[in-house]
């Protein structure tokens, strides 16, 4: 049993082996090692959603796991929202409403409302706020945030 | 977080003989959505950690056997919710599940782990004390059934003893019409640690029995001697000595910082008559139907 272990993932598309130190979280990871800093750090106890990445469909903390824990598995981080043609409808529609204030809960939004458009493609106001109820905001956009995925879902709808 | 093995056994064998090596030494990672913070908080300092979620046994599954719905280690809080036997037969456990942290950490967080923690305030304890679970334990003598309301012992403790460790979570599919309900008291809506949890179970013949957590050492199951908790045609008001009989176990910590003991007990009452009106009413559906 060694300190470090060698993993294999897809990180937002791209397959990767990376050697990764068995006592650092998947944020540590994703910030530290690979420079995919747009995953924030924050109460790193799971309680307000800035580090939220998407792990083979669903939305996760990562700064409550290993990231040993994610060989094998796929990933996607807020660096991994954006199409070739430009911004993700979601991200769009994040600015179009002004929900992005200081921004530094935004990738953790981006991510949970991500998965949940994946589930539930045509989300309820009451079930974006359940979705979302894991992301604290500081700026307390909620409101526009909400608006925003809403907005979004209607787009992709049409 | 302090160095460590990180070890990922393939098997169940496995898993017991490194559990029997490294005995204190050594801390289970299911969901790791509690572990993970008491590692970065040095509050545990193990030697090796031990990955469960590479145990093809252990892996998310919720299987009806022998009468029983049986629920794996390494089955998450989502899953559990989203199950349509779970919502069936057991609509009570959906409840504590979907109130679990946040989608995120639902999307992590096990059942099993949320009872070997020993946290007086899991959500799944109540209805899983109410629903009679039976807690499937694995060690180096083969396996062995723990009835779930000899499994939780106190704060971090459970019935598992060196070189043992949880495979299943199993519930008893019932025979006849049963209402159960769980509610639960949070200072806000999102993640929080409840100040009460609370399940209410009532059965055809109208005998009811409240569980109920975070308010003492451990959650507590407690049969209704009076008779009349379960009975429909008598108004909330009249039971609330029968209430107050049942909660004889409560004992809220003057210490916390999330609800007073007066206010917690005072709730109480109010969370326990509202859970066993929605479980009669639950019962009364099911033996219309
Ligand atoms: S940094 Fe992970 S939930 Fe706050
Ligand atoms: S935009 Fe500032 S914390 Fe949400």
């Amino acid at each position: 049993m060694n300190r470090t272990l060698t993993i294999e993932t897809t990180i937002n598309g791209r397959r990767r082996s990376l050697d990764v130190a068995v006592n650092h979280t998947l944020l540590d990871v994703l910030r530290d090692d690979i420079d995919l800093t747009g995953t924030k750090e924050c109460c790193v106890v799971g309680e307000c959603g800035a580090c939220t990445v998407i792990i083979d469909g669903r939305p996760m903390n990562s700064c409550l796991m290993l990231a040993v824990e994610i060989d094998g598995s796929e990933v996607t981080t807020v660096e991994g929202l954006e199409l070739e043609e430009g911004l993700s409808p979601l991200q769009g529609a994040f600015l179009d409403e002004g929900a992005t204030q200081c921004g530094f809960c935004i990738p953790g939004q981006l991510m949970a409302a991500t998965a949940l458009l994946q589930q539930n493609p045509d989300p309820t106001v009451e079930e974006i706020q359940e979705g979302l109820a894991g992301n604290l905001c500081r700026c307390a956009g909620y409101e526009q945030i909400t608006k925003a995925v809403l907005a979004a879902a209607r787009g992709v709808k049409q | 977080m302090n160095r460590f093995q990180y070890a990922r056994p393939e098997t169940v064998g496995e898993a017991v003989a490194l559990l029997e090596e490294h005995g204190d030494d050594a801390r289970l990672l299911a969901g790791g959505t509690d572990l993970v913070i008491e590692l970065r908080n040095r509050w545990v300092e193990p030697k090796v950690v031990i990955d469960l979620k590479r145990i093809p046994d252990l892996a998310p599954a919720i299987v009806e056997r022998d009468g029983f719905l049986s629920i794996s280690a390494s089955t998450v809080m989502t899953d559990i919710a989203e199950d349509e036997r779970v919502q069936r037969y057991f609509p009570a456990l959906v409840e504590s599940a979907v109130v679990v942290g946040s989608v995120q950490i639902r999307a992590r967080a096990t059942m099993a782990g949320n009872i070997c923690n020993g946290s007086p305030a899991a959500d799944t304890a109540p209805p899983l004390l109410v629903y009679d679970a039976v807690v499937v334990v694995a060690g180096s003598d083969g396996e062995r059934r723990v009835p779930i309301d000899d499994f939780i012992v106190g704060p971090g403790k459970t019935a598992l003893q060196r070189g043992e460790l949880v495979t299943a979570i199993e519930l008893p599919i019932p025979e006849r019409p049963y209402g159960a309900a769980y509610t639960r008291l949070t200072r806000r809506r999102g993640t929080d640690l409840a100040s009460i949890t609370l399940c209410a179970g009532v059965d055809a013949d109208g005998q009811a029995r409240i569980a109920y957590g975070s308010v003492g050492p451990r959650a507590f199951l407690v049969e209704d001697e009076s008779g009349i908790l379960g009975d429909s045609t008598i108004p909330s008001e009249d039971k609330i000595d029968s209430l107050d009989q049942i909660f004889y176990r409560a004992s809220p910590s003057l210490k916390s910082l999330r609800a007073s003991p007066d206010y917690r007990l005072a709730m109480l009452r109010v969370l326990g008559a509202r859970a066993l009106e929605t479980a009669i009413g639950r019962l009364t559906k099911e033996l219309v139907s």
